[in-house]
């Protein structure tokens, strides 16, 4: 293996040295003129045009389309930027709308709340009026039916003690002095039955 | 012969020899490349630049990418003042990019390798942006190089200093991106010269190297020609807005 190495090594430098002799020999192509004045000629020539064509021509276009490009590019940005701004602006009229939308209904329930809760308490007055009028009307009639009734009670009475006494004794009874007594009794009864 | 790990930098005629009085320009590899790159810039921005969606295809991004790339390159170095040289530092970083990137290829040749065009392309924008600073500050250019807080004693040495400083740079700009290029072909061929020789028992570490290195000089070419095109805006920024 070191045999081989070192033997590769020694191949190396051989070549190495032979390029290197030979490129001392062949000397540098470079340094001699007999081509330098066509080459400074064709150099001259080539670059010209070269230069010409690009300057006049070509890179003109170039930075045209560059520009082009670039002032395209912030066109489409302004125009974005004016679109959002639009939706935006739109955006907010929307909302504005549904905030008024709702309002608006908000108001509409309350009114008909209101309106149905005026006529609900309308009617119930309404109502307890004619419940208390009846109620009136009932007590008056039973304060009528009691006074009346006291009446025909003691009319009863009297007419039911003459017949009776008159069957009893047979002889009619002056009706007066009948009633005045039962209206003593019954004064009675009732003071008795009411406690006084 | 193609042993040889330098014979891929060798510059041969293509075609007929063209001269111009005494000038030899004939059409050679070394202008096929420049012409390939040049060509393949322009197809390919051509197509990104052509069509106009507002959602790019794969292509369009790449040409818009690149554009903005450079673009911010040059406006965090050399500030707004520099916009007006935008194409140019855009031409240049692309053709140093395309042909690095075409040397990648097997069998290709990478312009960018040669001294020569190097030179040319950095003592060009050395000129340049001498010239622009001039321009744009007259003789008041030349405090560029008297930096201030510095102590009266020490100024003539660092006057000098930074004079030399400043004349060094198309030469330290062109050998940065040539010696890149060179060496990490040269790199490229020696190991891939050490698989052939080698053979099946041995070649297979070379070889798992010069994958390594295929890697690392697609990272180089990439970023020697990014390293050109920002030295670029930094010198000028340094003509344009004058703060040293």
């Amino acid at each position: 293996m070191l045999k081989k190495i070192i033997f590769q090594i020694f191949i190396l430098s051989f070549a190495f040295l032979t390029s290197a002799q030979n490129a001392e020999t062949g000397g540098m192509p470079q340094l001699n003129p007999e081509f330098w004045i066509s080459q400074i000629v064709w150099l001259v020539i080539t670059f010209g045009i070269l230069f010409f064509v690009l300057s006049k021509f070509i890179l003109p276009k170039i930075s045209n389309n560059l520009e082009t490009r670039k002032s395209q590019i912030l066109e489409n940005i302004e125009s974005a930027e004016k679109q959002r701004e639009e939706s935006e602006k739109k955006l907010k009229e929307f909302d504005k709308i549904i905030f008024e939308s709702k309002n608006k209904a908000k108001n509409l329930f309350n009114d008909a709340r209101q309106k149905v809760l005026d006529d609900i308490n309308k009617k119930r007055a309404e109502l307890e009026k004619n419940i208390d009028d009846e109620v009136n009307a009932a007590e008056k009639e039973i304060d009528q039916l009691k006074k009346s009734s006291h009446d025909k009670i003691t009319k009863i009475a009297i007419e039911t003690s003459s017949d009776l006494v008159k069957q009893l004794i047979g002889e009619e009874v002056n009706n007066s002095s009948i009633s005045a007594i039962v209206e003593d009794l019954s004064r009675k009864n009732k003071e008795k039955h009411n406690g006084i | 012969m193609a042993a040889n790990p330098m014979y891929q930098f060798n510059v041969y005629r293509i075609g007929p020899e063209i001269k111009l009085g005494q000038i030899d320009i004939s059409f050679t590899n070394a202008s096929l490349f420049m012409v390939i790159s040049s060509l393949a810039i322009l197809i390919i921005f051509n197509l990104g630049a052509s069509k106009k969606t507002l959602i790019p295809n794969k292509i369009q991004l790449l040409a818009e990418l690149s554009y903005s790339f450079v673009s911010k390159m040059i406006s965090d170095t050399a500030g707004s003042k520099a916009k007006p040289y935008f194409s140019f530092i855009f031409s240049l970083f692309m053709f140093v990019l395309f042909c690095n990137m075409l040397g990648m290829i097997p069998y290709s040749f990478t312009v960018t390798s040669h001294i020569i065009v190097t030179f040319v392309l950095a003592a060009f924008i050395f000129v340049g942006v001498t010239i622009i600073g001039f321009i744009k500050h007259g003789l008041g250019y030349l405090k560029l190089f008297v930096p201030s807080g510095v102590p009266m004693v020490l100024l003539p040495l660092i006057v000098v200093i930074e004079i030399i400083s400043y004349l060094s740079r198309p030469i330290s700009l062109s050998v940065r991106l040539f010696a890149n290029m060179m060496a990490g072909h040269t790199m490229m061929k020696v190991f891939g010269g050490f698989v052939l020789s080698l053979g099946i028992v041995g070649g297979w570490l070379p070889l798992s190297f010069s994958v390594a290195l295929t890697g690392l000089e697609i990272l180089v070419a990439f970023l020697q020609a990014y390293v050109f095109a920002i030295l670029t805006c930094i010198y000028l920024n340094d003509a344009l807005n004058l703060h040293h």
